[in-house]
């Protein structure tokens, strides 16, 4: 295995482990209360950060942080209200950060092949320090995400009734709001901003394929996310193509694995729940 | 402000007065009293749009009251915080969300009201059992609750307030959608609630097999009150003033809806 001699392919594979991680882990709550759309707009808005982060000529990575945590709990705002011209106030707030991010990496005088870097995942961009903030964010991530699967579950699974148990819901969904965002600035720089929302839901729609219960499908998903990016990333490494659509691309080939496997297992079990129910009306009983 | 053991017996568990609340600017409820004493049990009946559900909904603080007063164990709603006394069953045709679960990981959500940090110890494992165990749902209990009928999903609801092992069950429609069968479990599993000592406040379309259970009905006409007592005879929401048949439909696998004798 050569390409473990080059620094930058270790801390493109230790970052890819982390993805692989973090991702599906959030991912799993934001598919289990139908949001899985929510990475997708923290990706569009945290464009936003790096290009503020080009043009001060600070770190891209804390200012995508800084800006996606903004945009994370402007959408959780929206969302908590419930209303339903929210969808376009979302919209708005995603296009708007994806439109000013590229607005302004161009006026920093950026390059099309930085923009799309943080686009679309590059291997050769991590930089030491990017490992750094990525291990740190990641702690934090898993932290909240297995830390409190119990609570997280809870007010995924149904709101009202988790508010009515005097759990502290709003708290929660904000800091719900924050790993999300968080998640995305540490995928950034390998799945890339427009891709990050994928290994948030992909390994958990590949998981949920064979699985029954919840904690088993949070482990397969966040085992798929890990395989999925190490295998992405290493490809990438032969390839030269952005590190982000190979690992998409992986994950879906996952997915429809996971589909091929499970179809006659689901089918198996139609059957038996069928032959359990089946009874023929009583004839003699009819009276005419 | 503690009360006395002897206050705390003849004070109502639910104390609801001149309660209004509006739905954006149409109002719901137009002046609601209703009391629960401890070891009740109250169905709020009436037909559909009468405001019974928001007035249980108000009750458990998930709708704002505009005017009016509500006091829960004696304490000011404002101050409330025993949220572990009140098992809460929410008006829901399922149980699923958009990853799968089990039916134990469902129900033992309810038991993050008494646990410490969301961590379960033998105590909690063992209610959560007993929750089950109630229900007759042990054998489905490591079963997805993707998997399940409509009156085994209600099965499941239940269970999870359950778990908390409430002094006060409020309940949100729990018979809506649920076949006979599933019916005579649900009305058997409150049965033994009521003979334990626990406060049930019910939403009902109907009295159907829970009629016997029932101590005080409590009739809802557009936001007022319009009868307080025994359980009217002709049971049922046939036999309210205003009734149209609407039933609450589950959105998916739910029956074709039938309209006449031909379609």
């Amino acid at each position: 295995m050569d390409l473990l001699e080059y620094a930058f392919m270790q801390r493109a594979l230790i970052a890819a482990a982390i993805v692989g991680l973090t991702a599906p882990a959030i991912g799993t709550y934001l598919v289990q209360r139908r949001q899985a759309v929510m990475g997708d707009g923290i990706g569009h808005v945290a464009t936003t950060g790096v290009g503020l982060g080009f043009l001060l000529n600070t770190s891209p990575v804390w200012m995508a942080s800084l800006v996606a945590v903004i945009g994370a709990v402007g959408m959780e705002h929206i969302r908590s209200r419930g209303k339903t011209s929210g969808d376009i106030a979302l919209a708005m707030l995603f296009y708007g950060g994806l439109a000013g991010g590229v607005m302004i990496i161009n006026m920093a005088g950026g390059s099309t092949a930085t923009l799309s870097s943080y686009l679309f995942g590059g291997i050769t961009t991590v930089a030491p320090e990017d490992v750094w903030a990525a291990v740190i964010l990641a702690v934090f991530v898993l932290a909240v995400t297995v830390g409190l699967r119990r609570q997280l579950f809870a007010i995924s699974q149904d709101e009202e009734f988790a508010r009515v148990t005097g759990m502290p819901v709003r708290a929660l969904n904000l800091l719900m709001a924050v790993t999300a965002a968080l998640t995305v600035t540490v995928a950034m720089r390998i799945v890339g901003l427009l891709l990050v929302s994928a290994m948030m839901v992909i390994p958990v729609a590949a998981a949920q394929r064979v699985t029954r219960g919840f904690a088993a499908t949070l482990s397969l998903a966040m085992l798929i996310g890990v395989l999925v990016s190490l295998s992405g990333v290493t490809a990438t490494y032969y390839l030269d193509a952005p590190s982000g659509a190979a690992i998409v691309l992986l994950a879906i080939a996952v997915f429809v694995v996971m589909t091929a496997v499970s179809a006659p297992l689901a089918r198996r079990r139609a059957k038996a729940a069928r032959a359990a129910t089946e009874e023929v009306c009583p004839r003699d009983d009819v009276k005419v | 402000m503690q009360s006395t053991p002897a206050q705390a017996a003849d004070q109502p568990v639910i104390s609801l007065r001149g309660a209004t609340a509006s739905l954006g600017s149409r109002p719901v409820l137009r002046g609601v009293d209703l009391s629960v004493h401890r070891g009740e049990v109250v169905a709020l009946l009436g037909a559909n749009g009468s405001g019974k559900s928001t007035a249980v909904r108000a009750v458990v603080g998930q709708v704002p009251l505009t005017d009016g007063e509500l006091s829960l164990f004696g304490t000011d709603f404002k101050r409330f915080r025993s949220w572990s006394r009140i098992g809460y069953v929410p008006q829901r045709t399922t149980a699923a969300s958009g990853v799968p679960a089990t039916v134990r990981e469902v129900v033992s959500a309810g038991r993050l009201a008494r646990s410490r940090f969301g961590i379960l110890r033998k105590a909690d494992k063992a209610a959560v059992e007993r929750a089950l165990a109630l229900l007759g749902m042990e054998e489905y209990a490591s079963s997805s609750v993707n998997a399940l009928s409509g009156g085994q999903h209600q099965r499941v609801l239940i269970a999870r307030a359950l778990a908390v092992e409430p002094e006060l069950l409020i309940m949100d429609e729990p018979m809506a959608g649920v076949d006979l069968a599933n019916q005579e479990v649900l009305a058997n599993a409150l049965r033994e609630q009521k003979a334990l000592g626990t406060t049930l406040l019910l939403v009902l379309h109907e009295l159907g097999p829970l009629e016997p259970l029932i101590d005080r009905a409590v009739v809802l006409r557009d936001g007022c009150v319009v009868h307080d007592g025994p359980p009217p005879e002709a049971v049922g929401q046939h036999a309210l003033p205003g009734h149209d048949h609407v039933h609450p439909h589950a959105a998916h696998d739910a029956e074709p809806l039938r309209t006449g004798l031909l379609s």
